[in-house]
């Protein structure tokens, strides 16, 4: 975007067009008349100081106007050939402004320093300034319209003169108004196609893949350390008389970690019922322990033990970040657990618990999908469930056919992405030994990535 | 149906927000905005549930006698009427957050030191933490520790007073930034496309009831 | 003859060496840290190239111009990034900058009027008088995440109403004609997670086309790295690219200061992890040998 002059603000009407308003509180003031270079708008100019009505506190600034350099700088061209159209792809907020540049443009005494864009409901305005754009550019994506009203636009050239002892000021030329334009909402993205060409088809592969696994086909899924551990984790506990902690993450219902967290939880509360393993789980969103509470009534009733269930094990500690790792800090090293689960969303958190659950001799398992908090995990824990590892948990420890097929639809998913990625590899490679030359530009036009840019 | 009005609710709200991803038409393109807004509304109130829980929790541990948390909750409780107290009828009323204000006094003065703490200790953890896990274990334990090693000593000018004699671009903070910029930028992407990917079929199963052992059953 | 009793004997050394009590690692560290804070070292660093562009983009602009600045951090993340905070502050007095302040997170303008207040502490401000709503404005913390900054690029004086004081955005001479991002001609962000740089790549670059640097915590700087030189113009990464920048910006702080901390640090953290290694291959060449 461009740099727009800001020194006429302060100085209030300085300009030799003078009406024109690079603020809308000014523009209200002043009924947006179009002025032009020479005598007639500098008496206009004059005028209009000596109108003006209700201005910023700053009095107004007649110096530039009667300097009789600044008088005499002829102002810059205007542009040309100001059109406007409808912005692709969106809701009819969005008009595009586009125009011929200056012919003043890098070039002459009165280059042009930047432009100016306004906006009107009429041909004859009131015009209002509704952004800038810096010299050589010829668009402007106006995204504060109203759907189906007609709009007019005039771009002004700006040009920046200088005035001995003083900061330069702006002179303004302004264009003929555009014709006019309305804002248009559309009925599909064009440049999401690629986007819904790949759910199509992920989805597809899942939901064939869980139709295939109803239909009884067996559905092979690899070992995963972290899952098979986990009732020999419970087991341990049950043995040492200690308690199990769950944490299912520090974010909220929104977030898709959290849900697969508490999915585990139910099927790991279960198993605590069939041991008889007492099991608590501190949370650090209200609705998360509404809903970790549910979930583990279930279980427990499920196992046939509703006895055995205690609401005031699933309790919440706080929402923010560290009071909630050193709330659990301060659990763990009173209480001594002897296993930990961590499945979900975590932050820098992650570290602080896991160590300090390693120090009190806790085996430890942890899932999670943020990249950043696996390595901590990887270090601190016992077993540690991968990215995509923290989603097939549930189908993982039920073994249900549905939840199975849709990991084998995952992977069709992830054997298309991993052949694009060979294919662009190539591509790419070939294109960027034929060419020669090391112009980023041409070799841009190999990029076939761009086929994959999803707007 | 008290588990299918629930999954209703998540099949046509999940098929909305999808739908509007692609449809940036009236009423599909603002519909998201207005899910997470009361999506907002209601962790609002929801934060009652919460704090209440915690203030009952720690009432029953600060009156237990024999709980070994006895103290603990009655700082929870001291420490929460403290802050409320303050905040609601000695700060100045709205402005209760401005510089100066007795609330500021106990944000500046307590919890930014407490919490920085917290976060600070991450520095020790990290260090006990490479202690251990870093055992050349194994030909994959050895790469991690020797990618370790080079990203730690170039991240400092140790590395580099080390390494002084070699050319530039190839002392230490160079090998490092390098490893940071290709091998560890691609491991990175191939882990979160890998778990898009598992999101999406996560997101699915929600969208179409076939995972619901969120609602507390199958 | 009566039953002796059970002698207690010493792990091997190296056994010892493999173990290491944690307390014993977090004291090495302690004082590593500690001790570089009451001399006054000083160390040149050799500067990424990410942090160089991010010096290079908060140059190139121009005197006067209107930036925002996102302070999406909180006091647990500040050691690492109000010195970036400060640093581009510091810039922003210099280059008389018209400043407009937002937060993502609820303490990040608080985060950031302590910025402001250390930069003034600076010697070559100490004749500068700014005048709130006329040479910078907080407009406080919005929630919302990413739909504040979506709402921004339409918006702004409808997403923050009033500012930090309470005032009415209409009644602020500075955030008069400011409609939307579109307006600002740099955006600077300080990210210590979510909602943060990743957020705004998304929306404010992506969308409304905003030319932004970033400033994050170490261990998300990692996955920022794709974004450099196409979304973002510069990335400043935790303490030591904020060290970095100080000097690139000839504005020593704390950053600068801290570093000498760091690097001893690391030089024990790596000690150990030479140690530990020692110790297991030479137990194991012992168990080979026996």
């Amino acid at each position: 975007m461009g740099h727009r002059s800001e020194t006429i603000r302060h100085r209030g009407l300085t300009s030799v067009s003078g009406h024109l308003a690079e603020r809308n509180n000014i523009a209200r003031r002043h009924s947006g008349t179009v002025v032009r270079q020479g005598l007639l708008g500098l008496l206009l100019v004059v005028a209009c100081c000596g109108l003006a009505q209700g201005q910023t506190s700053q009095p107004s600034d007649t110096s530039a106007v009667t300097n009789p350099i600044i008088a005499q700088l002829p102002a810059p061209n205007p542009p040309t050939h100001v059109r406007g159209s409808d912005a692709p792809n969106d809701n009819g907020g969005a008009i595009v402004v586009a125009w011929d540049k200056s012919p003043d443009d890098g070039a002459g005494i009165n280059n042009v320093a930047s432009y100016l864009i306004l906006r009107g409901p009429a041909p004859s305005g009131p015009f209002d300034t509704v952004g800038a754009a810096a010299a050589g550019q010829t668009s402007f994506t106006d995204a504060t319209v109203h759907e189906g009203e007609s709009y007019f636009y005039i771009v002004s050239s700006v040009t920046l003169a200088p005035v001995p002892g003083g900061a330069p000021q702006p002179i303004y030329t302004q264009s003929d108004p555009s014709p006019s334009v309305q804002g248009r909402a559309q009925w599909f993205h064009m440049g999401r196609l690629n986007a819904l060409i790949a759910v199509i088809i992920l989805c597809s592969a899942i939901l064939y893949f869980i139709n295939a696994a109803r239909s009884g086909k067996p559905v092979y899924i690899r070992k995963i350390g972290g899952l098979e551990a986990v009732d020999e984790a419970v087991g341990r506990a049950t043995e040492m008389g200690k308690k199990i902690f769950y944490i299912p993450g520090t974010q909220d219902m929104d977030e898709v970690q959290t849900l697969a967290g508490i999915t585990i939880l139910g099927r790991v509360a279960k198993i605590a019922a069939d041991y008889e393993a007492r099991l608590e789980v501190p949370v650090s969103r209200s609705l998360v322990m509404v809903t970790c509470r549910e979930v583990v009534k279930e279980a427990y009733l499920k196992a046939g033990r509703p006895d055995a269930y205690r609401e005031e094990n699933i309790y919440y500690l706080t929402d923010d970040q560290f009071g909630f790792a050193a709330g659990i800090d301060g659990l763990v090293m009173r209480d001594k657990p002897a296993t930990m689960f961590y499945m979900g969303a975590f932050y820098a958190e992650s570290l602080i618990l896991a160590e300090t659950g390693n120090s009190i001799g806790a085996i430890q398992i942890a899932g999670t999908a943020m990249p950043a908090q696996l390595p901590f995990f990887v270090a601190a824990c016992d077993y540690t469930l991968i990215g995509e590892e923290l989603f097939a948990a549930s189908a993982y420890l039920s073994k249900e056919p549905k939840l199975l097929g849709s990991l084998k639809g995952q992977d069709v998913g992830k054997g298309i992405i991993l052949a694009t990625i060979i294919i662009g590899i190539i591509v790419t490679s070939i294109g960027a030994l034929s060419l020669k030359t090391n112009d980023p530009a041409r070799l841009g036009q190999y990029n076939i990535g761009r086929l994959f840019e999803v707007q | 149906m008290r588990r299918e009005i629930p999954t209703f609710i998540a099949l046509f709200v999940g098929v909305i927000c999808i739908v509007q991803f692609f449809i940036p038409h009236r009423p599909f393109g603002t519909l998201v905005d207005t899910f997470s807004d009361w999506f907002g509304i209601l962790q609002a109130f929801a934060i009652w549930l919460g704090a209440l829980n915690l203030l009952r929790v720690s009432l029953e541990r600060s009156v237990a006698k024999k709980s070994h948390d006895r103290w603990y909750g009655i700082v929870v409780i001291l420490a929460f009427l403290l802050i409320t107290i303050t905040g609601l009828f000695f700060s100045g009323g709205r402005g209760f957050q401005l510089a100066g204000t007795r609330f500021d006094y106990l944000y500046v003065n307590i919890y930014t030191p407490l919490s920085s703490t917290m976060f600070a200790i991450l520095a020790f953890f990290v260090a006990s933490a490479s202690y251990r896990a870093f055992r050349a274990r194994s030909w994959e334990a050895t790469l991690l520790l020797l990618a370790a090693f080079l990203v730690m000593l170039g991240r400092v000018p140790v590395g580099d007073t080390l390494t002084g004699f070699f050319p530039d671009g190839y002392r230490l903070s160079d090998v490092a930034s390098w490893i940071m910029t290709y091998p560890q930028v691609a491991g990175q992407r191939a882990i979160m496309i890998g778990i898009a990917l598992g999101v999406a079929s996560a997101s699915l199963r929600l969208i179409l009831g076939l995972e619901r052992s969120y609602l507390g059953g199958e | 003859m009566p039953p002796t009793e059970p002698t207690m004997t010493r792990a091997p050394f190296l056994e010892r060496m493999m173990r290491i009590d944690r307390r014993v690692i977090f004291l090495f560290i302690g004082v590593a840290l500690i001790f570089p804070l009451f001399f006054d070292i000083s160390q040149k660093l050799p500067v990424s190239r990410e942090v160089q562009m991010a010096a290079d983009a908060l140059e190139a602009v121009p005197d006067g111009a209107l930036v925002l600045f996102s302070c999406d951090y909180d006091p647990p993340s500040a050691p690492e990034l109000q010195p970036m905070a400060v640093t581009a502050l510091k810039v922003g007095l210099r280059k008389k900058w018209r400043m407009v302040i937002i937060g993502l997170w609820p303490q990040g303008p608080q985060q950031a009027n302590m910025a402001l207040r250390t930069a003034l502490e600076d010697e070559q401000f100490k004749d500068l008088r700014l005048t709130e709503g006329v040479d910078y404005v907080n407009l406080g913390f919005q929630s919302g995440n990413e739909a504040v900054i979506q709402k921004m690029g339409s918006d702004i004086p409808t997403t923050f109403p009033r500012d930090y004081r309470g005032i009415p955005v209409g009644d602020i001479p500075l955030m008069r004609g400011i409609k939307n991002l579109g307006n600002f001609d740099f955006v600077v962000n300080i990210s210590a997670g979510y909602p943060g740089t990743r957020e705004w790549v998304q929306f404010g670059v992506d969308r409304f086309g905003v030319r932004m640097i970033s400033g994050s915590t170490a261990v998300q700087t990692t996955e920022m790295f794709p974004y450099i030189g196409r979304q973002l113009a510069g990335l400043v990464g935790g303490m030591r690219g904020a060290a970095e920048l100080e000097q690139l910006t000839e504005t020593p702080g704390r950053a600068l200061k801290f570093m000498v901390g760091q690097s001893v640090a690391h030089v024990i953290v790596i000690l150990f992890i030479v140690i530990g290694n020692a110790a297991y291959f030479a137990t194991r060449k012992g168990k080979k040998g026996n």
